[in-house]
């Protein structure tokens, strides 16, 4: 079977085996590497549409190390879909939240969890509980799912809910910063479509 | 002809990677919550164990003996990177759902083990053949698997409700009905196939 091994074709044979496959990777990582950027921006428009009305294009920004998508259509903004993230029951929470421009929470999604199934994954199709983010304006409401909050639980998932809660509560925070500071930008040099680019930078400002 | 088919037909019964041989008992465990889970990712591995036993028979008789297991896994890697990206430019839904266990499939036993155990011996079409009936072995097994878990865990197949309402024996769907599960298909498969 195998042939007998000495360092000359040790050495060949790995280097050879090595340098194909890597030509073969490069190859395949060139051909598919507009297709798997394709689906990415598929994905996330599909997940901002579900948080936020109808809009025609998206522009990804990032403020203090939070990622977030400013919908647009035409040149009116529709709203921020924030990505936002708590500590779940069997790990992190990650919704995206859309925000309209008048702080009312269009809707939420859940991007990834590992709650357990049947419990705490209820988060991703109990209606009932889905269905208070829509239109939920947050103000004045204490964010929690326990005693006094003005959260309505899943059964059996407090934990889950209060974690949907706390993400929700920190992406309208998330919310808050980024008004904040765009409009104090947009003062100061007059211009929105500039800042697009280092809208980050400003808000440290 | 009759011995290539036979080879095929081996790997579904009496070499079944699932229940005969009891490998890559990891993916098959944690990836069959639902059947066309199991489904995937019994095709993703199906693809790779073709390629690699291809593959690997073609370069057997020059790989010197004791580099061959790093060369195998180079080549094994290779096929399991070519299979992420493909999956993650077509089919990225499904690419999530099996995450980890996509990658994981380079250290997969079946894959290692059918190169050392029969490609790096056989001529390239028998090979192929044996990786094909293989991976159809374990493609199958995780359908079933992945078939009984959904239908007890959560009241559906392929995710057709048929049950009505959507409660489940949640046991089945978490990892401890994965090896109930698994414990009662392989006795029903030996009782029905061991001669």
């Amino acid at each position: 079977m195998a042939a007998k091994s000495n360092l000359t074709n040790m050495v060949l044979v790995l280097g050879v085996t090595c340098l194909l496959c890597s030509a073969v990777l490069g190859g395949a990582y060139v051909l598919t590497e507009e297709p798997i950027a394709n689906a990415q921006v598929e994905k996330t428009n599909k997940a901002i549409s579900k948080v936020l009305p109808e809009f025609q294009s998206v522009q990804e920004k990032e403020i203090s190390g939070v990622k977030y998508y400013e919908a647009w259509s035409g040149e009116t903004l529709v709203g921020y879909a924030i990505e936002s993230t708590a500590g779940g029951f069997g790990g992190p929470l990650v919704l995206l939240v859309g925000i309209t421009p008048d702080r009312i929470v269009c809707n939420t999604s859940v991007l990834s969890h590992s709650e357990t199934p049947g419990l705490g994954a209820k988060c991703t199709t109990d209606a009932k509980f889905m269905s208070q983010w829509k239109n939920f304006n947050p103000k004045g409401k204490k964010m929690t799912a326990g005693p006094g909050g003005d959260i309505d639980a899943i059964t059996a998932s407090t934990i889950t809910s209060n974690a949907y809660a706390k993400a929700v509560d920190s992406a309208v925070k998330v919310f808050d910063t980024i008004v904040g500071g765009q409009s104090s930008a947009d003062a100061i040099t007059g211009a929105s479509y500039v800042n697009k680019n280092n809208g980050g930078q400003e808000d440290g400002e | 002809m009759a011995s290539k088919l036979k080879l095929i037909t081996d790997g579904l019964v009496k070499n079944n990677p699932t229940f005969v041989l009891l490998l890559g008992m990891c993916p098959t465990l944690a990836t069959t919550t639902s059947a066309i889970n199991g489904l995937s990712m019994g095709l993703a591995t199906l693809f790779v164990l073709v390629l690699s036993n291809m593959a690997i028979s073609l370069i057997a008789p020059v790989v010197p003996d004791k580099v061959h297991i790093p060369v195998y896994i180079v080549v094994i890697a290779t096929f399991v990177t070519l299979l992420q990206f493909i999956m993650q430019a077509y089919t990225p839904a499904m690419y999530e759902t099996l995450g980890l266990f996509i990658p994981l499939i380079v250290v997969n036993c079946i894959v290692l083990g059918r190169a050392e155990a029969f490609a790096n011996k056989h001529g390239v079409l028998e090979s192929a053949c044996d990786g094909l009936g293989v991976g159809l072995g374990f493609t199958c097994s995780l359908t079933v698997l992945g078939l009984v878990r959904e239908l007890l865990g959560a009241g559906s197949l392929f995710g057709h409700n048929i049950i009505g309402g959507n409660d489940g024996m949640l046991l089945f769907v978490l990892a401890p009905g994965a090896f109930l599960c698994l414990g009662y298909l392989m006795v029903l498969f030996n009782k029905l196939f061991k001669k």
